[in-house]
C-alpha cells in the first residue's frame, strides 16, 4: 500500500518536473523570439553598416542578399534558429569567422572561472549562512546582516577595484589583468584568475548566505527543531543532524539562484580583468554592434540562466513530499 | 505629516538611520551638486594628473587634470536622476499592467503574465546590452531601456499582490455595488498596495544605478561629454595601477547610495522579494 502510494508519488513528481523542463523549452523559445525580434530592429541595415557611407546601392543589395537580409523576417527567423540548435549560428561580422568557433574558443574559459567562483564561494555561503542561522538576533547575526545587505548592493566594478588596490597595488600578490594563455600550468593558471575569481565570489556569496540563513531559519522555527531543544539537544547537532538534511533542498535551490548572479556578474569582471570569456566577448559584440555574435551569446546566458531555474525548481518538487504526491 | 515622519525617523534602528541620511544626502547632491562644484565640470583645473587629496582639489584631479569632487557632484545627478525617472517609469508601468491584470479576468491576465515570466528569465544585464545593441544608449534610451528591463519584476510583485486584494471582501462588495473595473483598480486596490510598492521601488532603483553605472563602466551607458558615476569610473581607470583617488571616489560614490536604499528598506521591513541583477 505504502509502497504503490510512494510509486505514483514518484511518477507524480516525474510528470511534474517533465511539465517544469517542457515550459522552461518553451520560455527559451520565446526567448530567443524576443532576442531575435530585437536585434533585428535595429536602425540601419547590418549591410550598410558593414560597408560603410561610401558603398553603391548595388554594393549594398548583393552584400544584403549575400548574408540574407533580404529574405522576409520569419524565414530568417527560422534558419536562424535551426542554425542555433545545430550548432551553427551564423558568420560573425567582425571577425569574419564563424561565430560557433568564436564562441568555442571563449565558452571553456567562461565556464572554468565560473565552476571556480561556485567552488569557493558555496562553502564560503554556507558556512556565513548557517553560522547567522544558529546566532539568530545576536551581534554577529546582525553584523552579517548588515555586511552582506550591503554588498548586494554594491556594484562589481568596486569588489574588483578594491581587490586590485589591495592585492596587486599595496601588497603586489596577484596580476591586475587575467593573463590566460594555453601553455600555463595550473598554478600559473590559478595565479592568473584569482582576483577575477576573488570578485565573482563576493558578490555571490552576500547573497548567497543570506538566502542560506533564510533557508536555515525557516526550519529553525518548526516544531520538530522545538523539540530537540527541549530534548536538550546541542545546538550543533540540531542544526547538522535535524536541520540540515530538511533544509538541503531550500539551501541547494538557494545556490541555484544566486549563482545566475554569476551570469551578470562576469559581464563586468571578465571586462574589467580583461578575461578571454564569454561576457567580454558579448561586450564586445554590442560595441562593435556584430548582431549574430551577440544574439548567439545571450542565448548561451539564457539558457545558463534557465537552466539553474530549473535545477532550483526541480530540487524543490524533489525535496517537498507534498509537491510530489500532488 | 512632517512631525510623524520625525518620528518615525527617529524608531529607526541605527542601520535604517544611516541608510536614510545616505540618501537624503545623495538627493541632496543631486539636487544642488553642480551648483556646489567649486570648479566648472569640464576645465582642466590641476597641473597633475591623478593628483591625490589636497586643499585645493578634496578628491584629487582626474585622468585629464579635472577636479574630481566638482565631476563627481554633477555625475550624481546623471545617476540619481536617470535611474529614480526610470525606476519610477518601471514601477508605475509595472503596476498599471498588473492592475490591468488583476480586475481584467484570465484574459487579460493570462497572456500578460505568461508574456512578463518570459521577459523576466531573460538575466537583466544580458537583456539590457541587447538593447542598447539594437537601439543605441542616448540618455532617453537609456531611460527607457532600465525601465523596460525592470517592468516584469515590478509587475510580478504587484501582480501577486493585486490579485490577493482583489479577492477580499471589500472589492467584492465594491464589484457588487456595481463600481467599474478602473475605479475598483485605483480606489480600492491600488491604496492598500502602496507601502510594499514603495519599498519595491527602492529595490528597482537600486537594481537601475547598479546597471546604469554598469552599462557606462562598460563604455556601453551615458555618452561623454555627459558623464555619470560609471563614466567616471570608466575613465579614470587607467589611475587603477596608483590607486588613484579619481576612480575609488565614484565608485564609492554609487556604493553609498545604494547600500543606503538597502539599508533604509531593510530597516522599514516591508521588503518584497524582487528579481536580482
Amino acid at each position: 500500500m505504502a509502497a504503490a502510494s510512494s510509486a505514483s508519488g514518484m511518477s507524480a513528481a516525474l510528470t511534474l518536473i517533465g511539465k517544469r523542463f517542457a515550459s522552461s523549452l518553451l520560455t527559451l523559445l520565446l526567448v530567443s523570439l524576443t532576442i531575435f525580434v530585437i536585434a533585428q530592429l535595429l536602425p540601419g541595415d547590418a549591410a550598410q553598416e558593414a560597408l560603410g557611407q561610401s558603398a553603391t546601392a548595388e554594393q549594398v543589395a548583393a552584400l544584403r542578399h549575400e548574408m540574407g537580409l533580404d529574405r522576409p523576417a520569419h524565414i530568417r527567423y527560422a534558419s536562424w534558429l535551426t542554425g542555433m540548435v545545430s550548432g551553427d549560428p551564423g558568420q560573425s561580422m567582425v571577425a569574419n569567422m564563424p561565430v560557433a568557433e568564436v564562441i568555442a574558443e571563449r565558452l571553456p574559459n567562461s565556464l572554468l572561472l565560473a565552476a571556480l567562483s561556485a567552488l569557493v564561494a558555496v562553502p564560503v555561503a554556507l558556512a556565513i549562512g548557517i553560522g547567522s542561522a544558529m546566532n539568530r538576533g545576536g551581534r554577529i547575526d546582525r553584523a552579517l546582516n548588515i555586511v552582506t545587505l550591503s554588498m548586494v548592493a554594491v556594484p562589481e566594478f568596486l569588489v574588483a577595484t578594491v581587490a586590485v588596490l589591495i592585492f596587486s597595488v599595496k601588497l603586489r600578490w596577484l596580476p591586475s589583468i587575467a593573463l590566460v594563455a594555453d601553455d600555463m600550468t595550473w598554478g600559473e593558471y590559478l595565479r592568473g584568475v584569482a582576483m577575477p575569481i576573488l570578485t565573482l565570489s563576493i558578490i555571490v556569496i552576500a547573497q548567497m548566505a543570506r538566502m542560506t540563513r533564510a533557508a536555515v531559519i525557516d526550519q529553525m522555527d518548526r516544531p520538530y527543531v522545538e523539540m530537540a531543544v527541549l530534548k536538550g539537544v546541542a545546538p550543533v547537532r540540531i542544526v547538522m543532524r535535524h536541520i540540515m538534511p530538511n533544509a538541503i533542498a531550500p539551501i541547494v535551490n538557494a545556490m541555484a539562484l544566486s549563482l545566475s548572479y554569476l551570469l551578470g556578474g562576469a559581464v563586468i569582471v571578465e571586462t574589467i580583468f580583461n578575461y578571454p570569456g564569454l561576457a567580454s566577448l558579448m561586450v564586445n559584440a554590442v560595441t562593435s554592434r556584430d548582431m549574430p555574435l551577440l544574439q548567439a551569446c545571450a542565448m548561451i546566458f539564457c539558457a545558463a540562466y534557465l537552466i539553474l531555474m530549473l535545477i532550483a525548481d526541480v530540487t524543490a518538487i524533489l525535496a517537498n513530499p507534498r509537491l510530489r504526491a500532488q | 505629516m512632517i512631525a510623524s515622519a520625525f518620528k518615525r525617523a527617529k524608531a529607526l534602528p541605527l542601520s535604517g538611520k544611516v541608510g536614510l541620511a545616505l540618501v537624503i544626502f545623495w538627493l541632496a547632491v543631486a539636487l544642488f551638486g553642480p551648483m556646489l562644484a567649486p570648479y566648472p565640470v569640464g576645465a582642466f583645473v590641476a597641473y597633475e594628473v591623478f593628483d591625490g587629496q589636497s586643499a585645493k582639489h578634496w578628491l584629487g584631479s582626474d585622468y585629464l587634470g579635472r577636479d574630481v569632487l566638482s565631476r563627481l557632484l554633477s555625475g550624481a545627478r546623471y545617476t540619481v536622476g536617470l535611474a529614480a525617472a526610470a525606476a519610477l517609469l518601471a514601477s508605475s508601468t509595472g503596476t498599471a499592467l498588473a492592475l490591468t491584470a488583476a480586475v481584467g479576468g484570465t484574459k487579460v491576465d493570462e497572456p500578460l503574465s505568461r508574456f512578463m515570466d518570459m521577459l523576466i528569465s531573460i538575466p537583466s544585464k544580458i537583456f539590457s546590452l541587447v538593447l542598447v545593441a539594437a537601439f543605441g544608449s542616448s540618455l532617453g534610451l537609456l531611460l527607457l531601456i532600465a525601465a523596460f528591463t525592470y517592468v516584469p519584476g515590478n509587475y510580478r510583485i504587484a501582480r501577486a499582490l493585486a490579485v490577493n486584494l482583489a479577492q477580499m471582501d471589500y472589492v467584492q462588495v465594491a464589484r457588487a455595488r456595481g463600481e467599474g473595473r478602473f475605479h475598483i483598480a485605483i480606489a480600492e486596490i491600488l491604496p492598500n498596495m502602496i507601502h510594499p510598492l514603495l519599498a519595491d521601488f527602492g529595490l528597482r532603483f537600486v537594481f537601475i544605478v547598479l546597471l546604469l553605472s554598469g552599462l557606462s563602466f562598460l563604455g556601453l551607458g551615458v555618452q561623454p561629454p555627459d558623464a555619470d558615476l560609471g563614466s567616471l569610473v570608466r575613465e579614470n581607470i587607467s589611475g587603477l595601477g596608483e590607486g588613484a583617488l579619481a576612480i575609488l571616489a565614484p565608485a564609492v560614490a554609487i556604493a553609498t547610495l545604494t547600500v543606503g536604499v538597502n539599508l533604509l528598506i531593510d530597516a522599514i521591513g516591508f521588503s518584497g522579494k524582487g528579481k536580482g541583477r
